[in-house]
């Protein structure tokens, strides 16, 4: 094996140590040693049962909004909106958790289409707002997720506010059919890991072998000759925007019945962005997103058990993280890199 | 400034787009750089303006070496350039603009160039408003503006890349008076990048004639129409007769269309093609006929006029509705208009078959691509990515991926770039469908290719369309004026 093909092989792996090195020159700074750092880390993740459960818990909504975004990346799109069409699956499923009793299954069924419907229609405003309005879907998002905030926040300090008075935290607890089936004690729902599966091996199919999925591709990588070539890019880029609402939708009314038990002001924890993240870091690759989210589920929640041990903040996971998805998306393609000899690249000679 | 090319090369992959060019233009003088589409001429004036380097060959300027390796470079050595896109940013106002790019530390001296911007607009005769926005301009007037920021920032020697495309006549007479008098007053060494034959005998004084990226003639100006369209084209072989399977029926009808866009609009346009003819279109770039095949294809609709496809109105439908009415069209940049990188053949076969289920049955599409690869010689395999393609095989695995039957093909330089061998089989290919009856409307540089496989011939000149001339009547004489805008 040659130098260069070896340096091709063990290139993935560069990005992730080179992180964890930063992160570790992080802690000695502020005089841990980065060995008991990582392994405090370690601990809090994965130290007992629940603590596993709990990573898992927090794992799922994360793994389908970004199981989600992977078809909006497909299709080339950006978007930034997934956190609130997470927080509209919240608001929709605590709408009829709150207001509605509908018989034993129904009433969870009911909550879960609300959540994937309302996500959907939040993704297909950002949608039209692209096709017919030419607002990039960037901007779209990122407003309709200010308003998605403002509206969980009227919701809870108006109409939905408890009866023992505003505390501006939440609303009061769901009735008990409302809440998914939980794993022992934990905030964990088997139901979701379920329904996340299906979502994964959907997603999987859809891209893989299905003409949707090869437009979608088409449309992301080139929308001039995918629309030379017959493909509607309209119709599409809306689809694929509201089956990702959809997804995330399913996760917000994941978040509020199981890890939760109503809706809170802060629902979506930020996970939304996370996602984001999440994807970049898998390489758009829907086989990989579960497990990078399990890792970045991990390190989240293992660094509040390194809070606990060492006194630093549990932000150094999200710096962990952070620093991550940077290096991979600054190292990640070996080819872009200047240090090896650029392949010859072809100039137009057309007048 | 004297500006000397010595042996000037750039050769893209095989392409020998400027092959040894030896040149002087001389302090005071007005050039005008003449050739047909492909010849070299950007690359060359590129090259002297910075914006690429040769690969070999010197530039001179009053006898001093020089090499650029940007833009800026080369007007800090007196070299600028004035593009057919005058570079300037459209949401900044006239004075920024004009203030950008000068290095003179960290405070914008506004007032400053103010004074020295509203001078020099009232010393060449350009009514000047320094509060207005660029994108408010005409192109004229951003062409203006950017000649005084040229010159403000000490260019000698001016470059004018088809300048009079997309300004209007009275702006074209501002701008010649003001380059006659840079020349003769100031000293400057200008040069004319044109395909207008009629502008070039106007304003310039000399004219070089490039051809496949060699000098091939140069001349004092004047000189006669002929003796420029014989040094920029080359001789045609006489035409292989070829059977016409022109049939009585109209395929196409244009009647009095008028077409719009930013560089070049068509007036009052009138033409019928019948089934099983080819139609060749001629004319340099942006002459209108990319406008027309467009329009043809539904990818941009008439302001006024009919289109018919058959007894069809078509005047406003949109392309993909054309695509299944049997309208091909094919553009000329492959992977940016037609195929798309990172997506296989088989994939593409897929993504363009009319009639691909929900599920991509696979072994149904590997079969119809091998089908496809045999029947279009394309080397590869079904799961070859189209960008690992040769250009080559990239123009085959186009004409591979139209529906069956068509009525209409509308095609943009069909053969760019292929050999002799490529070219041949590709309109073999297409003969089979004219055979069929299916009508070919093409666009071509190459006058061969046109007189060789059309039946009909039109040129397009400044949104002109000339008289439509017989291809087995014609010569690369005729074609020549007709493209040069001649009636």
């Amino acid at each position: 094996m040659t130098w260069r093909n070896l340096l091709r092989t063990v290139w993935p792996t560069v990005p992730i140590v080179s992180a964890l090195i930063i992160t570790g020159l992080f802690l000695s700074a502020f005089g841990v040693s980065p060995g008991e750092g990582f392994s405090a880390m370690l601990r809090g993740a994965f130290g007992d049962v629940n603590k596993v459960l709990n990573v898992t818990a927090f794992w799922v909504p994360l793994a389908l909004a970004s199981t989600g975004l992977v078809l909006a990346f497909t299709a080339g799109l950006w978007n930034i909106g997934i956190e609130g069409q997470i927080i509209l699956g919240a608001i929709s499923a605590s709408w009829i958790a709150l207001k509605f009793d509908f018989p034993e299954p129904w009433q969870i069924i009911f909550q879960l289409l609300a959540a994937m419907i309302a996500g959907a229609l939040w993704a297909g405003i950002t949608g039209v707002l692209k096709t017919r309005g030419k607002v990039h879907e960037i901007f779209g998002g990122l407003a309709l997720n200010n308003l998605a905030i403002i509206l969980t926040n009227y919701l809870i300090s108006g109409p939905w506010q408890p009866p023992e008075g505003g505390t501006f935290r939440g609303t009061e607890p769901f009735q008990d059919k409302a809440i998914l089936p939980l794993f022992a004690d934990s905030r964990l729902s088997i139901l979701s890991i379920a329904l996340l599966v299906i979502a994964v091996i959907s997603v999987y199919l859809l891209l893989r072998g299905t003409s949707w999925g090869l437009k979608l591709k088409a449309l992301g990588k080139n929308p001039r000759s995918a629309f030379l070539l017959g493909v509607s890019s309209e119709r599409e880029l809306l689809l694929a925007l509201m089956l990702c609402g959809a997804l995330a939708g399913l996760g917000g009314a994941i978040r509020v019945t199981s890890w939760f038990d109503s809706l809170r002001q802060s629902i979506s924890g930020g996970i939304g962005y996370l996602s984001l993240l999440v994807v970049m870091l898998s390489n758009f690759r829907v086989a990989l997103t579960p497990f990078i989210a399990y890792f970045f589920s991990a390190v989240l929640n293992g660094s509040i058990t390194l809070q606990l041990r060492t006194q630093l903040h549990s932000s150094l996971g999200g710096i962990l993280t952070g620093v991550m998805v940077l290096l991979v998306l600054l190292l990640g393609d070996i080819k872009t890199l200047n240090f090896l000899p650029k392949r010859m690249t072809k100039e137009s000679t057309d007048e | 400034m004297e500006v000397t090319l010595t042996n000037i090369r750039k050769y893209f992959g095989t392409v020998k787009a400027n092959d040894g060019i030896t040149f002087t233009f001389k302090a005071g003088k007005i050039y005008g750089l003449l050739g047909e589409n492909g010849a070299g001429k950007s690359t060359l004036m590129k090259i002297l303006s910075g914006y690429q380097a040769q690969d070999s060959g010197e530039i001179n300027l009053d006898g001093v070496a020089c090499s650029f390796r940007s833009p800026a470079q080369a007007l800090a050595s007196g070299i600028g350039m004035i593009y057919q896109d005058p570079h300037d940013v459209p949401s900044m106002s006239v004075l920024d603009n004009y203030l950008l790019g000068r290095s003179s530390g960290i405070r914008l001296d506004r007032e400053g160039g103010k004074g020295e911007l509203l001078d020099k607009a009232k010393r060449m005769g350009y009514p000047i408003n320094l509060k207005t926005h660029i994108d408010t301009l005409s192109l004229g007037e951003r062409q203006q503006l950017e000649l005084l920021r040229l010159l403000a920032m000490g260019a000698e020697v001016l470059i004018l890349d088809e300048p009079t495309t997309g300004i209007s006549a009275e702006q074209k007479e501002e701008l010649f008076t003001s380059i006659r008098r840079l020349a003769d007053k100031e000293g400057k060494t200008i040069v004319l990048v044109s395909h207008k034959l009629s502008e070039v005998q106007e304003l310039c004084q000399h004219v070089m004639v490039l051809r496949q990226g060699k000098l091939v003639g140069k001349s004092d100006i004047p000189c006669s129409i002929e003796k420029l369209v014989g040094m920029m084209f080359e001789e045609i072989p006489p035409r292989q007769e070829r059977k016409s399977l022109v049939r009585d029926k109209f395929t196409l009808e244009v009647n009095d269309v008028n077409l719009e866009s930013d560089r070049v609009s068509i007036r009052n346009l009138n033409l019928a093609i019948k089934a099983g003819e080819v139609f060749g279109l001629a004319g340099l770039e942006g002459s209108g006929q990319r406008l027309l095949l467009q329009a043809c294809a539904g990818l941009i609709h008439p302001t006024s006029g009919q289109l018919l496809l058959g007894s069809e109105e078509i005047t406003r439908k949109p392309y993909h509705r054309l695509l299944n009415s049997g309208v091909g069209y094919l553009a000329a940049g492959r992977l940016e208009e037609g195929l798309v990188a990172g997506l296989t053949l088989l994939e593409h076969v897929a993504l363009s078959d009319p009639d691909t289920g929900f599920v991509i049955n696979r072994t149904h599409f590997t079969e119809l691509t091998k089908t496809r690869i045999d029947k279009f010689k394309i080397v590869g395999i079904p799961s070859t990515m189209i960008d690992a393609l040769s250009g080559g095989n990239q123009q085959r695995a186009l004409f591979a991926l139209l529906r069956t039957p068509l009525k209409l093909l509308l095609l943009e330089h069909p053969t760019r770039g292929l050999d002799v061998r490529s070219t041949d089989h590709i309109w073999q290919l297409l003969f089979e469908r004219v055979k069929e009856g299916t009508s070919i409307a093409f666009m071509s540089a190459d006058l061969d290719e046109l007189v060789g496989r059309s039946d009909r011939i039109a040129a397009f000149s400044g949104g002109k369309m000339s008289r439509v001339v017989n291809a087995t009547e014609t010569s690369a004489e005729e074609l020549g004026h007709l493209i040069g805008g001649e009636q």
